[in-house]
């Protein structure tokens, strides 16, 4: 539903000129993973521009039943990223939240054009930059998690459920980071559990879930889980330190980003 | 265990804390899920089979009343006894009028989500009839006094050793005994002398044909077959969404259902009925009990394409760690929680929330219906309706304040993160849920958004 | 008003789009060998597959394995004197001891091993449910790849009831464990003629 009418035409220019969306808690607490994200656009040859008044997409007030609240999210983000010709976010989920909700009233010719605009990282290396080699280095045995948004809702990856081709737009760019070790996982498209709010409201499912979801991946060998939204992450973060577990997590732009 | 009467998320705090349990649970139903996936994928067309029969249940919804009609004259020219229950309450009236009228105390029935919903045995029961639920599954719920945790798989929350201790005190088999074979033979033998003796036998209906007044059910058991072939009374119950237009539609639908539901090509059992055997009398009722009002309800009405397979369920993993208990409603999971508000709004605002809006169950569904974007819907709805915890809501519009105000969100992040730092006790501790279970992620020295000013930012 | 109108009334309130039926509904899942495809989902679902020549073949087939068995009952008309039991009774509550139940098909289903039984096939509905074994012969060339073809074989149905019948009985519903045999057939042989 979100993809078909998204534009990957080039710029008709030399240069590729990105805004960054960065969500708000990766702004706050991750923003390794917003100058691993800005750093690899540049060296791919963008122009990258970080809009400095930008806040949240409004997808936790959303998600919670209170998408008529996120008027004031929605203007925000509209008044920051209208100019780019390119919006891309390191977050499968915010991203899908914008390209399926975002309205403004009053200005939805403008806001729709933004959609069809907005970006996450993975599907824009791979659709629009069309990356097919990377000078990245990451030798370690890794686990792709597929955050549920960025899979189902944007369709980075094929869904387990179908009787369809399978593609990975994430797994095929590990593939070209040098020495990582991609580990098969048992249950290959579970939810993690975070869920938004659902992550303090629905706490025992949240918590057994993400436990589930690292064990398949310990039992397949990952030193690292990766995947391409940081809340997925910090969740399971939140697990393994706890339990002490010597898995760590780390976003997908991180480990594109680390340079032979 | 029994239905839980609070919300989905306090009733998952009890049903987690035997991880074991839990994990049995989850893995019996992630294995129904990939037994679904294997069917699916012998079917090359899988896919134009989902999209096919969600076209034909669309255009069932938009001719519902014209397909009705079609149904009952059909029916009636067949010899069929058409009658049409406006709630609840209606359909049982009816079905206990039929047996009294019958002078039938005693009664078989064999699976019917619908005549759980009605609370029909409860009913009969003050009107001193007898029910003996026939689906082996649902007999054992029966004998536990609870409802079924599942609408495909009633027992699936049961170990081989609750049943055998059930069975051993209700049907005389032996203790401790929990082999799966004998104690179904030990059914065998006591369903059997009800089917034997019960002179009214009453059948859900899987489908309805409009064009032929005719209907399926489908049993692996044969339960079905068993009660009404030899009852004088065959009443069967269906929500009226249940209709499809053509005889022809069926061979769409029964490549759906089994594969779905089970991962079986088909149930062993498919059995058409279009008029009573000689000397019968066969009833359908028709019900709505809030059917119309979802079909009103343009966010919502999709969710009546629904053909009771139970693939959500299965695939769902809230539902797979939480039980369908834990869901208060006779239908639990994905499909329950689009369903369930429409009937109370109050009592099952909780549900829609009951989930982390994965998108599995959507793309599971044999009739492609949307159920993870109604999910979401009915949170919009529900909100806006005031039936969301005013602590969650406050909460909420605190945190609406600060995001849509770009100085106060820098200030209130700058402020949050130091004093995380300095004084971690204040989110470390048992008031923060996160906390509970998992630590909390370490607060870095600026935000991307300082990085940025410093080392990027021309201004 | 009636409860009829009242439904009727809310559903048409509650309006309508006008999509129309797909028109594209039968598929094409098909078999190169749908007999052996038939046999081989036939096995995997608890049920026997049997091959004979002919009525005779038929015949010496049911002697072969049955011969020693009681209570046996057919709605064939050539097996008449290799039965014991009679079918011809009023009440299909005395079918309850049957041990054997030998009936035809006309159409099998390939890719599911379904076969379809009408109510003609069965002098009464009860019978492929009660018997405690059953039998069904079914000509080879009665076996398509799909529903969608059986259907089309079948054509309308006008008996007033008929099934399709898929295995013998079965339940998982106790831990998921499979039994076969739960309150109908405990056991299904398909004999191909």
């Amino acid at each position: 539903m979100s993809e078909s009418y998204r534009r990957t035409d080039g710029p008709g220019t030399d240069t590729w000129k990105v805004a960054l969306f960065i969500p708000c808690y990766v702004d706050q607490f991750y923003p390794q993973v917003g100058v691993a994200t800005l750093e690899l656009l540049e060296k791919l040859g963008c122009e990258v521009v970080f809009p400095l008044s930008q806040t949240c997409c409004g997808q936790p007030m959303a998600n919670s039943g209170f998408g008529h609240l996120t008027d004031g999210c929605s203007r925000l983000f509209a008044d920051n990223f209208a100019a780019y010709d390119y919006v891309v976010c390191p977050s499968g989920s915010c991203t899908l939240h914008i390209v399926d909700h975002l309205h403004v009233p009053g200005r939805e010719a403008e806001v729709q054009g933004i959609r069809e605009r907005v970006f996450e990282l993975t599907e824009f290396l791979t659709d629009v930059l069309k990356v097919d080699h990377l000078p990245a280095r990451f030798p370690h045995r890794v686990g792709l998690h597929q955050s549920c948004h960025g899979q189902r809702g944007l369709h980075l990856s094929q869904m387990s459920e179908l009787n369809a081709p399978d593609f990975s737009k994430p797994g095929t760019l590990l593939g070209m980071v040098e020495g990582l070790e991609l580990v098969a996982l048992d249950r290959v498209d579970e939810c993690c559990g975070f869920g938004g709010t659902f992550c303090v409201s629905e706490e025992a499912v949240s918590v057994k879930m993400g436990r589930d979801r690292i064990a398949d991946h310990e039992r397949n060998g990952a030193e690292y889980i990766t995947g391409g939204d940081m809340s997925c992450l910090m969740h399971l973060e939140g697990i393994l330190r706890r339990k002490g577990s010597p898995v760590q997590v780390k976003h997908i732009a991180e480990i594109l980003n680390q340079s032979i | 265990m029994h239905k839980a009467e609070t919300d989905h998320a306090t009733a998952s705090i009890g049903f987690n804390r035997d991880e074991p349990y839990v994990d049995w649970h989850d893995e019996t139903l992630w294995f129904v899920r990939v037994k679904r996936d294997r069917a699916a994928r012998q079917l090359p067309e899988w896919e134009n089979l989902r999209e096919t029969a969600s076209g034909i249940k669309d255009f069932v919804l938009a001719h519902m009343d014209s397909l009705l009609v079609q149904f009952e004259a059909r029916a009636l020219e067949n010899g069929i006894k058409v009658h049409w229950a406006a709630d609840a309450d209606e359909h049982n009236r009816i079905v206990g009028d039929i047996l009294e009228s019958h002078g039938i105390t005693r009664m078989v029935k064999s699976k019917s989500m619908l005549t759980e919903e009605c609370h029909l045995n409860p009913y009969l029961a003050s009107r001193g009839i007898e029910v003996v639920d026939t689906d082996l599954g649902e007999r054992i719920v029966q004998l536990r006094q609870e409802p079924p945790s599942h609408i495909v798989l009633p027992a699936i929350h049961l170990k081989k050793q609750d049943i055998g201790e059930l069975f051993h005190e209700h049907l005389g088999t032996e203790a401790g005994a929990t082999d799966p074979q004998y104690l179904t033979e030990a059914a065998r033998v006591h369903l059997r002398e009800m089917f034997l003796t019960r002179r009214a036998a009453l059948t859900g209906v899987n489908f309805a044909v409009a064009e032929t007044g005719g209907f399926m059910v489908c049993t692996n058991e044969g339960n079905a077959d068993m009660g009404v072939h030899l009852a004088d009374v065959h009443i069967a119950c269906m929500g009226f969404e249940k209709l499809i237009p053509a005889e022809r539609h069926l061979g769409v639908f029964l490549r759906l259902l089994a594969r779905s539901a089970t991962g079986q090509p088909v149930t062993t059992y498919s059995s058409y009925f279009r008029k009573p055997r000689a000397g019968q009398e066969m009833h359908i009722v028709i019900v709505d009990n809030g059917r119309s009002a979802q079909l009103a309800r343009p966010d919502f009405r999709n969710s009546l394409k629904c053909i009771r397979c139970g693939a959500c369920m299965n695939t769902c993993p809230v539902y797979r760690r939480s039980g369908g208990h834990s869901y208060h409603h006779v239908v639990p999971g994905p499909i329950g929680s689009i369903l369930a508000p429409n009937f109370d709004m109050r009592a099952n605002a909780d549900l829609p929330f009951a989930s982390t809006l994965c998108g599995s169950c959507t793309n599971v569904c044999p009739v492609k219906i949307d159920i993870h974007y109604q999910l979401y819907q009915w949170r919009q709805t529900l909100a806006r309706e005031g039936y969301v915890p005013a602590a969650k809501a406050a909460g909420i519009r605190a945190m609406n304040a600060v995001l849509s105000r770009p100085r106060f969100y820098q200030w209130g992040g700058k402020v949050g993160r130091s004093l995380m730092k300095l004084a971690p006790v204040l989110v470390n501790n048992s008031l923060n849920p996160w906390y509970h279970q998992r630590e909390m992620p370490e607060p870095p020295g600026e935000s991307f958004r300082e990085w940025y000013l410093r080392n990027r930012s021309k201004k | 008003m009636s409860s009829r109108e009242k439904i009727l009334e809310r559903i048409r309130a509650a309006g309508r789009r006008p999509p129309a039926l797909p028109e594209i509904d039968t598929f094409e899942s098909r078999f190169e060998d749908p007999v052996g495809k038939f046999a081989e989902v036939l096995t995997s679902i608890g049920g026997e597959l049997a091959e004979v020549s002919g009525f005779d073949g038929l015949r010496a087939f049911l002697d072969q394995k049955y011969g020693s068995w009681s209570r046996r009952v057919s709605s064939i008309p050539g097996l008449a004197d290799w039965t014991d039991f009679d079918l011809q009774t009023a009440d299909p509550h005395s079918l309850a001891e049957v041990n054997l139940a030998v009936i035809q098909g006309e159409t099998g289903v390939a890719e599911n091993a379904a076969i379809w039984v009408g109510e003609q096939q069965v002098p009464h509905r009860v019978l492929p449910f009660i018997t405690q074994y059953l039998v069904i012969v079914l000509p080879k060339a009665g076996i398509v790849c799909n529903m969608h073809d059986a259907l089309a074989k079948i054509g309308p149905v006008s008996e007033g009831w008929g099934a399709f019948i898929a295995g013998p009985s079965k339940t998982a519903d106790i831990e998921q464990s499979l039994v076969i045999g739960a309150h109908g057939a405990r056991g299904l042989t398909v004999v191909l003629t």
